[in-house]
């Protein structure tokens, strides 16, 4: 098994008795297989119990370990160290409020998720004795890329748009109200307009396409954005040039 | 009651001008969107014939002469690559904003942006037909 010593630079706030952040150096000996919350979690254990940052499944699909890698958003649990060869920066998430360490403040996330209704909210309801919402495997393929995502929130630290303007609702929120507006069982198209089609919603993005890059689900979510906005100026001319379709 | 916990978030400013700097992803996209000056540069000059157009024969001819400058040739071959800098990119990014969806599958990326060269093509050709150009 080969071993190998790997730097890492962290960085620290402690808001109780720091006025800002500053880096902190590790050094790590490290296995071949590791991935850097591998290293963070042996500096916890044995080194610096101190350093606070979010994990729960090291297997990339609870979305809680995003952090900046080089300056890159990343999942830490997916990074391999070897794939590093010099000293490895590690920050929080981009564009987050740091609340210590690597732990960011992501109340603004979960807001705007909740303003955009990503649950079903059925064209009819029915009974529980009517039986399942169903649906054809083509049904099911129209959104089921959008369903992916795993809320680590990457895509708006790799938002330049969202860095600027905080009040941006952005990519994972908007892809997850196209993915309920495209499922065919749902009805709540119109609520989730009135938030993803204004100018906070899909109007702020310019169509850098950073969020994809970094999406680690390929969810693409700078695809769902553009369709929102395609779909939104067709809504606008159809209200405008065939007002007798609004009813 | 729970004990009392001080929270004191920092925010990490990012720079509100030379944003783009802060990641060649970034660049890219600027350069994209920087393309498209030439593209308004370009219009604006054709404006300008029209005028010269209108004017009368030596205005026109005066218009065709400056053309042949080689400031002017050179603006055009940076029009010419920045104007197929700006469409390449974006035809490639057309199979994002229109998927195409028959039965299970999910039309081809290239057959979509293909189609959008098939199309650059067709408008190409029409334009040089009612130039006189066959
Ligand atoms: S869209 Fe991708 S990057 Fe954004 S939160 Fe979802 S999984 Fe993460
Ligand atoms: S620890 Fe769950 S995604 Fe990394």
């Amino acid at each position: 098994m080969s071993e190998r010593t790997v730097e890492l630079e962290v960085l620290r706030y402690n808001p109780e008795t720091d006025g800002e952040p500053h880096f902190q150096r590790y050094s790590v000996t490290c296995r071949e297989e590791w991935v850097v919350l591998d290293a963070l979690n042996h500096i916890k254990e044995t080194v610096d119990p101190t350093l606070s940052y979010r994990w729960s499944c090291h297997m990339a699909v609870c979305g809680s370990c995003g952090m900046m890698i080089d300056g890159e958003p990343k999942l830490a649990c997916k990074t391999f160290l070897r794939d590093y060869p010099g000293v490895i920066r590690v920050e929080p998430l981009a564009h987050f409020p740091v609340e210590r360490d690597l732990v960011t403040v992501i109340d603004d996330f979960i807001a705007k998720l909740t303003r955009v209704k990503p649950y079903l909210i059925p064209k009819e309801e029915k009974p529980v004795a009517a039986g399942e919402y169903r649906q054809t495997p083509a049904q099911l393929k129209r959104y089921k890329q959008f369903t992916l995502c795993i809320n680590c929130m990457l895509c708006y630290a790799a938002c330049p748009e969202y860095g600027i303007i905080p009040k941006f609702l952005g990519p994972a929120a908007i892809s997850l109200a196209h993915r309920w507006n495209q499922d065919s069982r749902d009805g709540g198209r119109a609520q989730r307009q009135e938030e993803i089609a204004a100018t906070e919603g899909v109007w702020e993005c310019s169509f850098t396409g950073a969020c994809s890059e970094v999406c680690p689900e390929h969810v693409d979510p700078a695809a769902a954005l553009q369709q929102v906005k395609i779909k939104s100026t067709v809504d606008w001319y159809l209200a405008h040039t065939m007002p007798w379709l609004n009813k | 009651m729970a004990e009392q916990v001080t929270r004191k978030p920092y925010v990490r400013e990012v720079p509100r001008m030379l944003w783009f700097l802060r990641h060649p992803r970034y660049m890219r996209y600027m350069a994209r969107e920087f393309s498209c000056l030439f593209i308004g540069a370009y219009t604006l000059m054709l404006v300008v014939g029209l005028k010269r157009l209108a004017e009368g024969p030596d205005a026109w001819a005066g218009f065709l002469a400056a053309l042949g400058s080689p400031g002017a040739i050179v603006f055009h071959l940076f029009a010419l690559a920045f104007s197929a800098y700006h469409s390449i990119t974006w035809f490639r990014l057309t199979p994002k904003a229109m998927p195409v969806q028959i039965g299970d599958t999910f039309v081809a990326d290239r057959v979509i942006s293909g189609a959008h060269y098939a199309g650059w093509a067709l408008v190409s050709l029409v334009v040089l037909w009612l130039a006189g150009a066959f």
